[in-house]
């Protein structure tokens, strides 16, 4: 098929201009979209003295960047939990009546396992492990 | 005296610009009367409280500063220490209420007189993009006071967007610049809504506006099977552009009254590492699909129930904002047409949801 000089810079203006477009909306998306930043690997962190921690009460602790749940118990048995809720990303909270954790924002549920009772969170809490360590609180991330 | 000088003007103008034919135009524009003509104002009202947003956002842009460790206490400074800060931020979050109240208003005042009809289908498509965008602006704006209740509903918000398929992440991120709601969000959101939600509103309300003038009002069927002389009609200068200009001052009385006698809180700075507080909620024109989310179970059959709740209403807008190209048959023998039905359906549910949201 014969190609006319008409054509042919048709074409390749067109490629030019597509190339040209392709050149702004690239750097500008990659532009929008945000750098990772080194995520400083923690893998435990002191949550403070275990004697001080009263039963049946919870705190949320930064974990790295992330909030961590820690709720003493009946037996003083420590546990902890990613505090952000699988359902919407709210940060959950300890009820002391109940005894659960709950989300407020959509009345999510978990048991002190982490499970998800009732109320819309799809998933369990992630849960990290506890150790006391000389009366300290350590929270170590199981999967690290 | 005055008319002299206007009079000179005018010429002025139109020996250089050819200023006669919009001033024909605006002469001869005319307005029909009917028992439905109260919601020709609907529009102008929303264009009114944008005006206000405008004039109000540029005021508290003087002293807003955006960040982490800055945007709540200059909104605090704002309310506190500035001449009547408290007042210029007070209307901006009243105005901004009432434009998304009339705005939806206008929707369905448009949907149930059909004003949607061939050949106003793109008034009504640029006209929906306009009331995405006024709840764009009202869902980042929510969040630049950087309060415990925006930061929150804006966690579950920007969330949301996950559950789009493939580029969910992506999105979430691109919105929260990072992988949480941060600073970041905020000179995000900051930027979306002084910066990009206005450019594409003045975009969207020219052409909508545009099309506006160039078709003339929608006249409903009832009034277009009406006798030639039985047609009635109000020019739409002086006599409508005043009575619009009156209802204007009507709403500015409201909204000042509002302003003064209700005013917004600020509430506590947003804290990351704070549980959520209960009573988390949306602004009210959200609370509908929120509600709905919350009482979708975790799972139905084999989906999350926030993924289908996010695409239910995804593909519910989308054919609300293409419904005049969706043909009906009309059975002329009803008494309600299907149309109506759906309207009347989707306002319920709308209803019935807020005030669950709000009784829970």
């Amino acid at each position: 098929m014969p190609i006319n000089r008409r054509k042919f810079i048709d074409a390749l203006l067109s490629l030019g201009g597509l190339g040209g477009i392709v050149a702004i909306v690239y750097p500008a998306f990659s532009f929008l979209k945000p750098p990772k930043t080194a995520e400083g690997t923690v893998n435990s962190v002191k949550a403070g003295i275990a004697s001080d921690f009263q039963v049946n009460s919870s705190k949320i602790i930064k974990f790295g960047r992330k909030p961590v749940i820690l709720v003493k118990i009946e037996n003083d048995e420590f546990r902890a939990f990613s505090a952000t809720c699988t359902h919407l990303d709210c940060i959950v909270q300890y009820r002391t009546d109940t005894k659960q954790i709950t989300c407020a924002c959509h009345n999510g549920i978990y048991d002190l396992k982490g499970r998800n009772v009732s109320g819309p969170p799809p998933r369990p809490l992630d849960e990290y492990s506890v150790k006391v360590v000389q009366d300290e609180i350590i929270i170590t991330n199981q999967a690290g | 005296m005055f008319s002299k000088y206007i009079s000179k003007l005018e010429t002025w103008l139109d020996t250089r610009y050819d200023i006669n034919r919009v001033t024909s135009l605006i002469k001869h524009k005319k307005v029909p009367v009917h028992k439905f003509s109260l919601f020709y104002y609907l529009g102008g009202i929303t264009l009114f409280l944008f005006i206000v947003q405008v004039i109000t956002g540029i005021l508290l842009l003087m002293y807003y500063k955006p960040g982490e460790e800055s945007a709540y206490e200059s909104v605090r400074f704002i309310v506190t220490e500035v001449s009547f800060g408290w007042l210029i931020r007070n209307v901006h979050s009243w105005s901004a209420n009432l434009m998304v109240l009339f705005a939806f208003g206008h929707m369905f005042s448009v949907f149930f007189t059909k004003a949607y009809e061939r050949p106003r289908e793109l008034t009504w498509v640029t006209g929906m993009i306009l009331l995405l965008l006024a709840m764009g602006f009202g869902f980042s704006g929510y969040l630049l006071p950087w309060n415990e209740l925006a930061f929150f509903a804006t966690k579950v918000g920007t969330d949301i967007a996950s559950v789009v398929p493939f580029f969910g992440d992506t999105i979430k991120e691109v919105l929260r610049g990072g992988d949480d709601v941060t600073g970041a969000t905020l000179s995000r959101f900051y930027g979306i809504h002084v910066a990009i939600l206005p450019l594409f509103t003045t975009i969207f309300l020219v052409m909508h506006l545009f099309f506006v003038q160039k078709q003339g009002m929608h006249e409903p069927s009832s009034f277009k099977k009406l006798p030639e002389e039985k047609k009635r009609y109000t020019p739409f200068f002086p006599n409508f552009a005043l009575k619009d200009a009156l209802l204007w001052i009507i709403v500015f009385n409201i909204l000042i009254f509002l302003a003064l006698i209700f005013p917004w809180e600020l509430g506590l700075k947003a804290d990351p590492f704070a549980p959520a507080p209960p009573g988390i909620k949306p602004e009210w024109y959200f609370m509908f699909m929120f509600q709905t989310l919350k009482v979708i179970p975790a799972h139905v059959l084999f989906i999350e129930g926030e993924v289908l709740g996010v695409f239910a209403f995804g593909i519910a807008g989308l054919l609300w904002i293409l419904v005049p190209f969706i043909k009906v048959k009309e059975k002329s023998g009803a008494k309600i047409q299907l149309m109506t039905i759906i309207g009347i359906v989707v306002i319920v549910f709308i209803v019935s949801m807020t005030i669950i949201g709000y009784l829970e």
